[in-house]
């Protein structure tokens, strides 16, 4: 698989609401296995290599599979007893596939790991990906992009439907009946 | 009508905020044009043919007193004096400057308004049928259920990047003037063993590839109105194509589906989340009911009869507004005034500052401060006492606002076309105009009777051309602007999309083109009483075709 907009370890990401240094290291399919640290492979690869990623991880190294927009919350389930971390690979900033993923993948399935977001990330959409369940997020570009991605998590203070952050208005807080008007 | 409490003031002036930031950055060069433009569309901001085009959200079609003079200022401060009402109830403003932008929307927050939402791949202002509250035929007002889809769909952070634009509408009559079965999602209230609920149609919708919608649930119990939406809402985002814009709507899953493929899979998703928090509560519902609780009317006789005899008085003008805009109210003694934005030889739906200053003084002294844009372009009065229709009728002819055609085929729809939008292949406007120019007598045109006629300045349909009992639809050939005429298509609760009668005509052809069209409807019709898309459904469309090119 191609990885053109996946920024190179080591880089700073958004994480957790923080600027942070991050190590985790993006391997395309041929791209030999380094001997220690963090790996992102993607669905295949992580299939394919079962044996020698689990190992890896036994010996203390991490594993985070990289999704595409094409695969199904149901897709990523099944791999989470594998993984460390998933990570969601975004073509296209406009292919909002991934904000359901996201969603599903905390609320249906269970998943607490970190949940990562690469490739056409535009800082001004993190503030949604975080409702969803994204907390982690490689911004590409330069650096004020990830200065405005970090912003822009508190764009708004509260919001009406329900998302991962918090349940919806109407059943957080009594809402004045205002008169007619 | 709804007023904001302080969070939603809070979430309007934060877009506000946001919005600034973002033209600033792109002002600075720290985001591209290609990442700015679905933030730009999110606050309804488009380019067009010669400057930006800002549309601002008028949820389901209300506006108080206070917003239409926002509105007019705006229209003077930062465009050229005038706006234009939409299809989706909204009002766009078509020379806004980029920099004036966080501006306007900071003078809209004030008057508890917003572009939010009004274009990009999202869902988009849901509309209503514009004599909610007032109509005879009504079950229930609308406007409370389109509130709470307003606030569930804004901001909504899983669909804000759906593959497509989303829209909703809804009716709570057993006329639809809402136009809801050619909606994504259109939403009919019904009455089950006493319960109130909602039969659920998806995936209608114009543009390339019309369709009316599909039924996908007879009865919805209103509780679940939000999580059966969202359960609509998350197939389409998951399954919706992607890969080609023109069949990335929720039309073309539907049939890829078919009905009852889609029916399975938003009952699959939505038996997962029905009970979640998404069920919405009585409390909920009474909240915002309570926003839309009828006006302080006065107890008064009814006025059927004396509104009946007032229009057969000496006063032709006065007689002829009153049987064409103006319809029976619920209420004794309340009349229901349709403002006509279609003057002839203007642009339909052309509203200007003065125009729209006189409209919020009238609603004031005349119809409880409010009024409602309606989707075919007009404004409503929904509350005027019937002894004081005569001040209005004066008032709205001082304003151009009179125009006793409500209804008649010189009412029509037209989108911006080439004159302003960059999508157009034609211009509809000057179409529209030389029309309602020609067709000017108020004889002629209440013997036509009730006859829709919408133009589009190109495929995309804003015009909704599909659906007019005559569509008119603009083509370009070889640089040169043709008409396509389409008959037989109706909006209503007997929605269907209209034929192409035959090749197309130049622009200097259409209006002779169209008059034949009429004529032949009048000549062979069995009485006035059948109306014209019924005698198109009796005929077919042979008649036409030999009268429009059998000489040819």
């Amino acid at each position: 698989m191609p990885l053109p907009k996946l920024t190179s370890a080591p880089r700073t990401i958004l994480k957790s609401g923080k600027l942070v240094a991050d190590a985790w290291v993006h391997l395309g399919d041929d791209d030999a296995l380094p001997a220690t640290g963090d790996v992102l492979v993607s669905r295949e690869r992580l299939l394919t290599q079962a044996e020698e990623l689990a190992a890896r991880r036994g010996a203390g190294h991490r594993v985070g599979v990289r999704l595409t927009t094409e695969d199904s919350a149901q897709t990523a389930a099944e791999l989470l007893d594998r993984v460390d971390l998933v990570a969601l690979y975004v073509p296209k900033f406009a292919d909002g596939r991934f904000f359901t993923t996201a969603r599903l993948l905390r609320e249906r399935h269970g998943y607490q790991g970190e949940l990562r977001v690469c490739g056409d990330v535009v800082p001004d959409q993190v503030f949604y990906m975080h409702r969803c369940g994204i907390d982690a997020f490689e911004v590409p570009g330069p650096r004020y992009r990830l200065e405005a991605a970090l912003k822009a998590l508190g764009t708004f203070s509260e919001s009406y439907q329900g998302a991962l952050d918090s349940g919806p208005r109407y059943r957080r807080a009594r809402r004045s009946i205002a008169r007619a008007s | 009508m709804y007023q904001y409490d302080a969070i939603d003031q809070q979430i309007v002036d934060e877009r506000v905020a946001q919005f600034r930031d973002q033209v600033g950055r792109r002002l600075r060069g720290e985001i591209t044009e290609n990442e700015f433009k679905p933030l730009r569309l999110q606050n309804g901001l488009y380019m067009q043919m010669h400057a930006y085009m800002l549309r601002v959200a008028i949820p389901y079609g209300l506006l108080s007193s206070e917003q239409v003079r926002k509105l007019a200022h705006i229209a003077r401060t930062y465009d050229r004096g005038y706006g234009h009402f939409t299809t989706r109830q909204n009002i766009q403003y078509n020379w806004p400057r980029l920099v004036d932008v966080p501006d306007i929307l900071a003078e809209l927050a004030s008057v508890q308004m917003h572009a939010i939402q009004t274009s990009g791949n999202c869902v988009r202002n849901t509309t209503a049928d514009h004599l909610a509250g007032v109509a005879r035929d009504e079950i229930e007002d609308p406007r409370p259920y389109c509130e709470i889809i307003r606030q569930w769909s804004t901001f909504h952070p899983e669909f804000a990047f759906l593959p497509r634009k989303f829209k909703i509408a809804v009716t709570g009559s057993r006329s639809d003037r809402a136009a809801v079965r050619v909606h994504d999602i259109g939403l009919r209230i019904v009455e089950q063993n006493g319960e109130r609920g909602f039969e659920v149609l998806v995936g209608g919708g114009l543009g390339r590839t019309p369709r009316v919608t599909r039924k996908i649930r007879e009865f919805l119990p209103r509780e679940h109105l939000l999580s059966y939406i969202e359960a609509v809402l998350r197939v389409y985002n998951q399954h919706g194509r992607r890969d080609n814009k023109y069949k990335a709507r929720i039309k073309i899953l539907v049939d890829a589906l078919g009905a009852d493929g889609f029916r399975e899979q938003v009952e699959a998703e939505w038996a997962l989340i029905k009970d979640s928090a998404l069920r919405l509560t009585d409390e909920e519902f009474e909240r915002v009911r309570g926003h839309f609780a009828p006006p302080p009317y006065r107890t008064l006789p009814d006025s059927d009869g004396a509104v009946a005899a007032m229009s057969l008085g000496t006063d032709r003008g006065f007689g002829n507004w009153l049987k064409q805009n103006v319809k029976p109210h619920k209420v004794p003694g309340y009349s229901i005034v349709i403002v006509s934005c279609k003057p002839t030889g203007g642009a339909p739906g052309d509203v200007t500052a003065d125009q729209l200053d006189g409209l919020a003084n009238l609603a004031e002294t005349h119809s409880f401060g409010k009024i409602t844009v309606t989707h075919t372009q007009n404004a409503v009065l929904a509350d005027v006492e019937s002894s004081r229709l005569r001040e209005v009728w004066q008032r709205l002819t001082e304003l151009g606002l009179a125009n006793p055609n409500i209804g008649t085929v010189t009412d029509m729809i037209a989108c911006p076309g080439l004159d302003y939008c960059n999508l157009a292949n034609a211009r509809s406007i000057p179409v529209a105009q030389r029309i309602s120019t020609t067709l000017d007598n108020a004889d002629y045109l209440y013997d036509l009777g009730d006859l829709s006629l919408k133009i589009s300045g190109c495929i995309n349909a804003c015009g909704h051309h599909h659906v007019g009992n005559i569509g008119i639809l603009g083509i370009d050939k070889s640089g040169e602007e043709f008409y396509q005429l389409m008959l037989g298509g109706s909006a209503g609760e007997d929605a269907s999309l209209g034929k192409i009668i035959g090749r197309a005509f130049p622009s200097d052809e259409i209006v002779e083109a169209l008059e034949q069209v009429l004529a032949l409807y009048i000549e062979r019709r069995t009485s006035p009483e059948e109306s014209f898309v019924a005698f198109y459904r009796r005929v077919g469309a042979a008649p036409f075709k030999e009268r429009l090119y059998a000489s040819a």
